[in-house]
């Protein structure tokens, strides 16, 4: 059986390359997908946590589907925001989206 | 006496009512809700004269001062508290039926005056407002009280000068009215403060103990209540408000600024005399000498003016002045020592008030009639209303002390205490009495007779006023007629013992002599049509006129020391620093606070992954703090 750190080691660096990508890319859609990692990383934790340390109990497994789910409703109302922003400004660079800044 | 709220409670009513409701009603029925809520006033007034007085004297001699309500209204502390209530005693209960009968007569006569005027609702709204806050001054309990319904007055009489809100005079008169008269109302409040600081109340009789121990600040107190008074009652040199007050409509004039409001200072003098002649019987002859100042200069300005609602004007400020003097000259409490003023100016005050707004309401008839206020535009009147004609004859005849007009009796009475007090201050007043008829008569005859103003008259016709107008004429003529045969002094007097009044001839036969001999000037120098002596006069003494034309130049005193003193010394460096060193602390607090707002205005900007970054290194910055 493979270690529980194994699991951790992966999520952590997961989260990091998300947090990274959120921070460095300027395109909204990967911006969504860093997020969507940093989300899934929490997710294995959850998982894992409940695998190894309560392996009779069920809420960690739970919480994940329940995060998923979630995760799910956020990206589609997050992509109907993208699409409504490309619509308006014909791209989806993030270093364009300053008109509600007072100039 | 239970019912004696009621006299309040009415016009109060009224007011609301009107005030509120008025604009939805029609004008006529705000008129007639008016003078209803006023007959009853005035049906509750006259039952508690005659039951008052008719209850007798007690058995120390004197009427009862009897205190039907009393409510504590503003607990200070426990010695020292602010009541509110109802007192009767002769002198209330006298001007109550003075204040009503007058009001009553004045809410009737404006019915026709006032017909079809804009803001009639409003008017008679505004009347009922003063007849309460009036009638609420002079049955006080205490002197706090007093002054509540004295600010009232003095509002209700800002709003009624200004009823022609449009007329840029009329504006500018009702705040001259109000601001003069609260400059001395300033004094009247700071006196009533020492007042209450040092007699431990604000009743009119406090402890005797603690008046002696406070010595001179109780005449101080009682100096600074006279300042109020004087403001009130268009003393020199604090009557500059009344003249100008006239732009108000007539039966305002005849109600607020002749028979009632401003009797309200010496209305004060009588309320505090007790401690007037206890305290400080220094005072009074300074009352008197102002009086006189004041009753010889409205005289003489009178005798010039060409407006007869500001002739009137002069002659109220004038006999205003008799009644203070007559206050004045009082040595003592006892009317058969020296006392005999304090009666004799109530006395003068009850007739006055009647002559008075009789004077003032036909002078309002006239108006009515010709459409101007200048003698130029009359002339001749005589022949297109009789009954103004008459009853201002009569009103002038009282008011020149003719036998057996009511004028006669009050002033025989206040020239017979100047002649106890001194000699010289008798002779004074019964000058100016004699100046009085001159103008009283000028007016009379240059309204009625002299020289006809005929295009004018040919263009619009003068006509009698309608029954409305002219009833009240009537009614205040025969009480004009009559009142002076009232045992006066058997109901009022300065120590409240009877006191039975009697002619001294002396007096009296001088006094009507001087007041014939003024008459007959007048009548030989008015009386027809070429004006040639007074022309001649006016041309001979130029200086006089024009400076007795233009009021001696009280006005323009004041308005020097106000413009060119208070306004550039002090108001104006005052307005600069609040200006500049007040706004300018608070100003440059703004400032900066603007200034270091836009110098960190860069990180604002706008773009998300930068504050994330900012957010994550504080973050970290954090969880290395934390760990270390």
């Amino acid at each position: 059986m493979v270690q529980m750190e194994w699991y951790l080691v992966l999520s952590t660096i997961m989260m990091f390359v998300g947090i990274l990508g959120f921070l460095v890319r300027r395109n909204l859609l990967a911006m969504l997908i860093s997020i969507e990692l940093i989300l899934n990383s929490v997710d294995i934790n959850f998982a894992v946590f409940n695998r190894y340390l309560f392996p009779d109990q069920l809420e960690g497994v739970f919480f994940t589907i329940f995060a998923i789910g979630v995760s799910a409703a956020e990206t589609a109302v997050a992509i109907a925001i993208i699409i409504n922003i490309y619509r308006n400004m014909k791209n989806i660079q993030v270093k364009n989206l300053n008109k509600m800044q007072e100039e | 006496m239970g019912h004696t709220i009621w006299i309040l409670l009415l016009p109060l009513i009224s007011f609301i009512l009107l005030g509120l409701g008025g604009n939805k009603m029609k004008p006529k029925a705000t008129g007639v809700i008016g003078t209803a809520s006023l007959a009853g006033v005035t049906i509750l007034s006259y039952i508690t004269a005659f039951s008052y007085f008719g209850a007798g004297r007690g058995i120390d001699g004197l009427f009862p001062t009897l205190m039907p309500y009393d409510f504590r209204w503003l607990p200070f502390m426990d010695n020292l508290s602010i009541n509110i209530g109802i007192l009767l005693d002769p002198i209330s209960v006298m001007m109550l039926v003075v204040i009503s009968t007058v009001s009553l007569m004045v809410h009737i006569y404006s019915m026709g005056y006032m017909k079809g005027e804009k803001g009639f609702q409003r008017y008679y709204a505004f009347l009922s407002l003063f007849t309460m806050s009036m009638l609420g001054l002079v049955v006080a309990t205490n002197i706090f009280q007093m002054y509540v319904f004295w600010e009232l007055v003095g509002v209700s009489s800002y709003l009624l000068i200004g009823f022609y809100y449009t007329k840029p005079a009329a504006i500018a008169a009702s705040k001259k009215a109000f601001i003069v008269t609260r400059f001395a109302d300033l004094g009247f409040l700071i006196g009533i403060l020492i007042y209450g600081y040092f007699a431990g109340t604000f009743s009119f009789t406090p402890e005797t103990s603690r008046l002696m121990s406070a010595g001179m600040m109780i005449s101080l107190a009682l100096g600074l209540m006279f300042v109020g008074g004087a403001g009130k009652s268009a003393m020199f040199p604090l009557h500059i408000w009344l003249p100008d007050a006239m732009e108000g409509p007539t039966p305002v004039s005849a109600l607020i600024h002749a028979a009632t409001m401003v009797v309200a200072g010496v209305y004060l003098v009588a309320r505090m005399f007790p401690l007037f002649i206890g305290y400080a019987p220094d005072l009074l002859p300074w009352i008197a000498v102002v009086g006189a100042v004041t009753a010889l200069y409205a005289a003489v300005v009178a005798c010039v003016q060409s407006d007869i609602k500001r002739v009137l004007a002069f002659s109220t400020i004038s006999q205003i002045g008799f009644m203070m003097v007559a206050m004045g000259v009082c040595t003592s409490a006892d009317p058969h020592a020296g006392g005999l003023g304090y009666m004799a100016s109530l006395f003068h005050l009850f007739t006055h008030a009647m002559f008075k707004a009789l004077l003032f309401l036909g002078a309002g008839s006239i108006i009515h009639a010709v459409h101007s206020n200048e003698m130029s535009a009359m002339g001749g009147l005589r022949k297109y209303m009789p009954v103004t004609h008459i009853t201002f004859l009569v009103a002038c005849l009282a008011i020149a002390g003719i036998y057996p007009f009511s004028g006669f009796f009050s002033k025989d009475e206040i020239l017979a205490a100047c002649f106890a007090f001194h000699p010289a201050m008798g002779w004074v007043m019964t000058a100016i009495a004699g100046l009085t008829a001159f103008y009283m008569f000028r007016l009379y005859f240059g309204i009625f007779w002299g020289k006809e103003n005929k295009e004018l008259h040919q263009t619009h016709k003068p006509h009698e006023s309608p029954l409305s107008m002219t009833l009240p004429l009537v009614v205040l003529a025969v009480i004009t007629c009559v009142a002076g045969f009232i045992p006066f002094g058997e109901f009022i007097s300065s120590n409240g013992a009877s006191y039975h009044i009697h002619i001294d001839m002396k007096v009296a036969g001088i006094s009507i002599c001087v007041a014939v001999a003024a008459i007959a000037i007048s009548t030989w120098m008015f009386a027809r049509e070429n004006q040639s002596v007074p022309d001649a006069l006016a041309n001979r003494f130029p200086g006089l006129h024009k400076a007795a034309y233009n009021r001696f130049y009280i006005d323009n005193a004041w308005l020097f020391v106000t413009k060119k003193v208070i306004f550039k010394c002090i108001s104006t460096p005052i307005a600069w620093f609040d200006r500049n060193i007040i706004d300018g602390f608070f100003n440059l607090c703004g400032k900066v606070t603007s200034k270091v707002a836009a110098g960190i205005r860069f990180m604002q900007n706008s773009q998300i992954q930068q504050y994330c970054i900012w957010f994550l290194a504080g973050a970290v910055i954090l969880t290395i703090i934390l760990i270390f």
